[in-house]
Parts: C-alpha cells; structure tokens; sequence
C-alpha cells in the first residue's frame, strides 16, 4: 500500500507532472497529458504577441479546471525576475503556487541554487507556495526546504538533455534528509529513467521533453504513466540488494551424480 | 487647438499610438485580447484584474501584458 502523494494542503493521485512547453501541436499535446495521467501541468508566463491575430495563449487549448496549473519561472536568471514573474503568474488569477526556477548558465541551463533560496523566502513570505528546481546538492536542497519551499526538485540530468539520473546517490540522500516532498524534475529521457528515479524513492517526477519530443508523444506520455507506476511499486517492494558475486537461484543439492 | 488622435504608449517594449482616453480594459479590447486571461503590468506595478476598468491610460506609460504559454 502507498502513501498519498500530497504537496502542500493538496492530494494527488499521479505522481507525474509534465510540462506543455515544446509540442509540435496542441492537440497533441492534450492527447499526450491525458496519456500520462497527470494532474498539474506547468506552464510559462510571456508577453502576448500582439501581431498575432488570434492569440495562442495555452489556456485557450488547456482548461485550467481539468488540470492544475504550476506556472513556471523559466527564462529568468536573477531573484528579481523570477520574483516579478512569480507575481505575474499569481497575478493571472489561477494559483499561488509556483515552480521556482532560476537558471544560472545559459548552456547547461544549471540552476542559480543561491539565487533560488534567495527568491524562495522572498516569495515563501509573500505567500506562494514554492516548488523549487535545484540541483543534486543536498546542502541547497536544505536550505531551500528551511527557506519554506513546499516541495524541492533536483534535477536528474540537464533540461532537455534526455540522460536520465546521472548522481542516483545524491537524490537518494536528499529523500533521505528532507521532509517535504522531492520531485525530480529535469533530464529524464525514456521510461526506464522514470522507473529508475522513482526507485531512488523520491515523491514524483516531472518531465516535459522526453515526451514533447518523443517520435509519439501519445504513446510516451502512456509509457511514463506506466513507468512512474513501476518505479514506484518496485521501490515500496523493497529491492533485492545487488552484489558482485553470483548467488544461484535453484538448488545445489539434488544433483545427479 | 488641435486634439490629439492618438497618444504614445509602449506595450510589450514596442511604441505604439492608441487612441486616447483608453481604460486598460479598453485598450485590451482595442488590441482584441480577452482580460480575463491577460495579466498587465503598468509602469512597472501589476494590476489587479478588478481595476482594469477604473485605471486609464496616458501618455508614456509603459505597459507589459503577458499571459501563460506552453513551458517546462
């Protein structure tokens, strides 16, 4: 039997939150969330383009009463933007809870942990509930969780980058330590990394590229729906421990002579 | 003296003309946005939904209107 997945005041029951960013369409992009079962969706705050003569806002394709909106802070690289942005998003009138994401190297788009804990009391004060996407760092995951963050997420691997968990070591420590719930978030390619980090234990995953740019993105949001799942009950089994040497499996008496 | 047919703006970092006297709510509808999904952001200070209508536009003001879009 598990546990509830619960973030904040809130129950879920999938512990899989995708992205909407970088589909080819939008119904494909409908089809692909309904697939993986998820309940929260990020999204990004930008400006509108006013040239455009119908506006492509994703709330004209995603019904906000179907699925709950995380708008994000991608795009921002100091405290002070994530903080206008964060307040922006509250400012659509939808949710107060945020995806705290500053991003500190323009070609790993690594975190700014420091910037991150920063902005996360700033707005931890103003009353968000702050999701924060870190790194495998432990102490920056601490410090974001003392910070009031209601949940932290490290990243398995770089945004988009498809590697999988790259330092299972390090998200198994940092489930270890803290009390808020741990979402990885980042890096996660095809299903078995899916499966793999919900071994580690940790409480949700959330993914948007590895199935955005899945061949089928359909059969990819299924196939992580189902990972997620497996990852999940084989963690709650309770693995066999591994060794180096071999140990048989049938019997070694009862052989002919 | 001659009246002005339109005033400068600048929204989303673009100078713009629009007609003068706008509420925020009007200029929305002027640009054929939806408010209820546009966030706007005057002179640097968000407002609130609820005072789109009350709050007029005058010359210079600098305006951002954003709304949410796809993302990770």
């Amino acid at each position: 039997m598990d546990t509830p997945f619960q973030i904040a005041d809130r129950e879920f029951s999938s512990r899989l939150i995708v992205g909407t960013g970088k589909y080819k369409d939008n119904p494909t992009m409908m089809k692909a969330i309904r697939a993986t079962g998820a309940e929260m969706v990020t999204v990004a705050v930008r400006r509108i383009d006013l040239d455009r003569t119908k506006d492509e806002g994703i709330l004209y394709h995603l019904d906000p009463e179907e699925f709950l909106l995380l708008p994000n802070t991608a795009g921002c690289y100091t405290a002070e933007d994530a903080i206008r942005y964060a307040r922006l998003a509250r400012a659509g009138g939808f949710t107060d809870w945020l995806k705290l994401e500053i991003i500190g190297d323009q070609e790993t788009l690594l975190p700014d942990t420091h910037a991150t804990i920063e902005a996360a009391k700033v707005l931890v004060a103003e009353g968000f509930k702050v999701m924060a996407y870190t790194n495998d760092d432990l102490i920056s995951a601490l410090r974001l969780e003392d910070a009031g963050c209601v949940a932290v997420m490290p990243l398995a691997s770089p945004i988009g980058s498809g590697l999988g968990v790259v330092n299972p070591y390090y998200i198994r420590e940092i489930k270890r330590r803290l009390e808020v719930p741990i979402i990885v978030d980042a890096g996660v390619g095809t299903a078995s990394d899916a499966c793999v980090t919900m071994e580690q234990g940790v409480d949700g995953v959330l993914m948007n590229t590895a199935i955005a740019a899945a061949e089928d993105p359909v059969a990819m949001g299924e196939a992580m729906r189902l990972a997620i799942q497996a990852g999940r009950s084989a963690y709650l089994a309770g693995r066999m421990p591994s060794r180096e040497i071999a140990v048989p499996s049938s019997p070694t008496q009862g052989m002919l002579d | 003296m001659t009246e002005t047919a339109t005033i400068e703006v600048q929204i989303n970092g673009d100078d713009r003309a629009i007609p003068p006297g706008l509420s925020v709510w009007g200029l929305l509808e002027w640009l054929e946005l939806n408010p209820a999904l546009v966030v706007v952001e005057l002179n640097r200070e968000i407002l609130d939904r609820e005072r789109y209508q009350e709050t007029y536009t005058v010359e210079k003001d600098v305006l951002e209107l954003v709304h949410f879009v796809g993302g990770g």
